[in-house]
């Protein structure tokens, strides 16, 4: 599904801010795998993520994704088939615009969705509502409203909905409840969980939270100097607690784990 | 009276064109397009120039083709070429000088003279008598309207929204921001080019410097609008722009026909009008909050006051 083949990005380069984000890092997720990523702050993680989506071009390797070469495909075009959460609720509606409106954009993505002079139809409508009252948050019944009047829970479920309402290829995860207060985060991790599995996307998660990093998935990898330092699935992952994780993190580099956020949580 | 009546109708109906353009890349886009100047001249030296060699409903299509032109300018600057967008506004706009006087044969006016003109062959018709140039430059600003209105409910317009809401959101979308922004610059330049083209016929006449300031009546009459009718939607922004550029043609004929201020004092009073129209939500938060305050002192208990 995914190819990330031995890619690098260095940021300022040759200026005294320069750092050398991801170090030839490849990586490789079969279809359908949901893969959480944990690491220290700076170790890379949101870097690996905007690499993959097209946030920037990397300097050196390749991305390809479903057989086909991304590397040079600018954001907007992967993101046809890459779906996206921030862990800043506000990031991924637009606030003055209604529900409806913002799913009517989600829905772009799709193939039927591209005549630019057609208007919502009364079946999407009806598709839209469906779709929002899986969330169970009595969103169906707001449609009409601006999205600038939901919380951030609310925000961050919509879309969640709209980066799943075409199903997309690939869904990145970017500690999309760090922010959310935890019943919130719980359930929006429920959300994620149902509707990754319920359409088998393939799913690549950072989080900074650990037993959530074991729980969720089939496969984690951590995060070290813009490199992969472990990488655990199937009956090893199994049995792991966040302890054995942390003793396999040190003995991968040789350091603790400085992110506090993950030794709090 | 009622002459005052006819000509703050008529004018303020062509001119809530530019304030209909700055309400899509100002409001909508959330982008201060200076263009608006020089395009609004631009469509009206087109406009004469076309209907002075004798074909004034062509005249008016050319006229928004125009403007449209100078936004993709402006538009490719900032998008492609990386020039902030006020920057690139302003460059566009003093380029247009040039082409401006280039399009009136190098002359600094152009005059129709003689000529029929889309507002002679419609009063030709004889059915609205006085009124007929108010009632044919309502008609073109009411369909630019409806069509605008009608534009930004479908994909692309809700894309275009958007881009002016939150731009990561369109590019999660599939959508290209740089296309939609282009998208709407042209859009918002064409309608200042009908309203300068429309302008141009009405009066017969094109002048190099008929457009200056204009982008801030522009603003000025928006604001009046949304002050009177409030902000939100979209079918509200553009009715908006209509009754904020008649009312300000209003207050604009009224102090000219009593001779309040005279000629020499105008763009003074422009001004003043402007920055208090500019100002007016300020003010009017800044005396609800004085009213509430003075209101809370009296219900006070005695001693208290003055904290």
């Amino acid at each position: 599904m995914l190819y990330v083949d031995h890619i690098s990005k260095t940021f300022n380069p040759g200026t005294v801010n320069e750092k050398k984000a991801l170090t030839d890092l490849s990586l490789h997720l079969a279809p359908g795998d949901f893969t959480t990523i944990i690491g220290s702050n700076g170790a890379g993680k949101s870097t690996l993520l905007n690499a993959v989506a097209g946030t920037f071009y990397v300097d050196e390797g390749s991305v390809r994704l479903d057989g086909r070469d991304i590397t040079y495909v600018p954001d907007h075009r992967r993101s046809v088939v890459i779906g996206r959460l921030f862990q800043d609720p506000l990031k991924g509606t637009a606030p003055n615009m209604t529900i409806e409106e913002n799913l009517a954009l989600a829905f772009l993505r799709s193939a039927q969705g591209k005549r630019p002079f057609s208007r919502i139809s009364r079946k999407e409508k009806d598709m839209f509502r469906e779709r929002l009252s899986l969330l169970d948050m009595g969103l169906e019944d707001r449609m009409k409203q601006p999205v600038g009047l939901l919380s951030g829970g609310q925000r961050q479920a919509l879309t969640l909905l709209m980066a799943t309402l075409v199903t997309p290829k690939l869904l990145l995860l970017d500690e999309h409840t760090a922010a959310l207060d935890p019943g919130t985060a719980r359930k929006v991790l429920d959300l994620t969980r149902s509707i990754v599995e319920e359409h088998s996307i393939t799913c690549l998660m950072v989080t900074h939270n650990m037993h959530q990093a074991l729980e969720l998935g089939n496969r984690t990898l951590m995060m070290a100097a813009g490199r992969i330092v472990l990488d655990v699935s199937g009956a090893e992952r199994a049995g792991m607690t966040v302890d054995d994780l942390l003793s396999r993190f040190k003995a991968g580099t040789g350091k603790a784990l400085d992110n506090d956020r993950i030794l709090l949580s | 009276m009622e002459l005052i009546i006819r000509t703050a109708l008529e004018l303020g109906f062509q001119y809530a064109l530019v304030a209909m353009a700055l309400f899509l890349s100002f409001r909508v886009l959330d982008i201060a397009d200076l263009t608006t100047d020089g395009c609004f001249v631009l469509g009206a030296a087109v406009s004469v120039t076309v209907t002075a060699a004798g074909h004034p409903f062509l005249a008016i299509p050319a006229a928004m083709a125009a403007g449209a032109c100078a936004g993709f300018v402006t538009a490719f600057l900032q998008t492609r070429l990386g020039v902030p967008s006020i920057l690139a506004g302003i460059v566009t706009n003093t380029g247009l000088y040039t082409v401006n006087l280039m399009v009136m044969g190098w002359r600094s006016n152009a005059s129709l003279l003689g000529t029929d003109t889309i507002f002679i062959k419609f009063s030709a018709l004889g059915v609205f008598g006085e009124w007929s140039n108010v009632i044919l430059s309502a008609a073109v600003t009411i369909l630019a309207g409806t069509l605008l209105f009608w534009f930004l409910g479908t994909r692309l317009g809700l894309s275009i929204r958007a881009t002016g809401d939150n731009r990561d959101m369109v590019r999660a979308s599939s959508v290209n921001p740089t296309f939609t922004v282009t998208v709407g610059l042209c859009v918002a330049n064409a309608l200042t080019g009908l309203s300068g083209g429309v302008v141009g016929q009405a009066q017969r006449s094109a002048d190099i410097n008929s457009g200056t300031g204009i982008v801030v009546i522009g603003l000025a009459c928006l604001i009046i609008g949304e002050t009177v009718l409030g902000r939100r939607s979209i079918l509200k922004g553009i009715i908006a722009v209509m009754v904020g550029s008649i009312a300000y043609r209003f207050i604009y004929a009224i102090a000219l026909y009593t001779r309040v201020v005279p000629v020499e004092g105008l763009k003074l009073l422009t001004a003043a009008i402007v920055g208090l129209s500019i100002a007016a939500p300020t003010i009017k938060s800044w005396t609800a909050f004085q009213l509430r305050r003075a209101g809370r002192g009296r219900n006070l208990p005695a001693g208290k006051e003055g904290r």
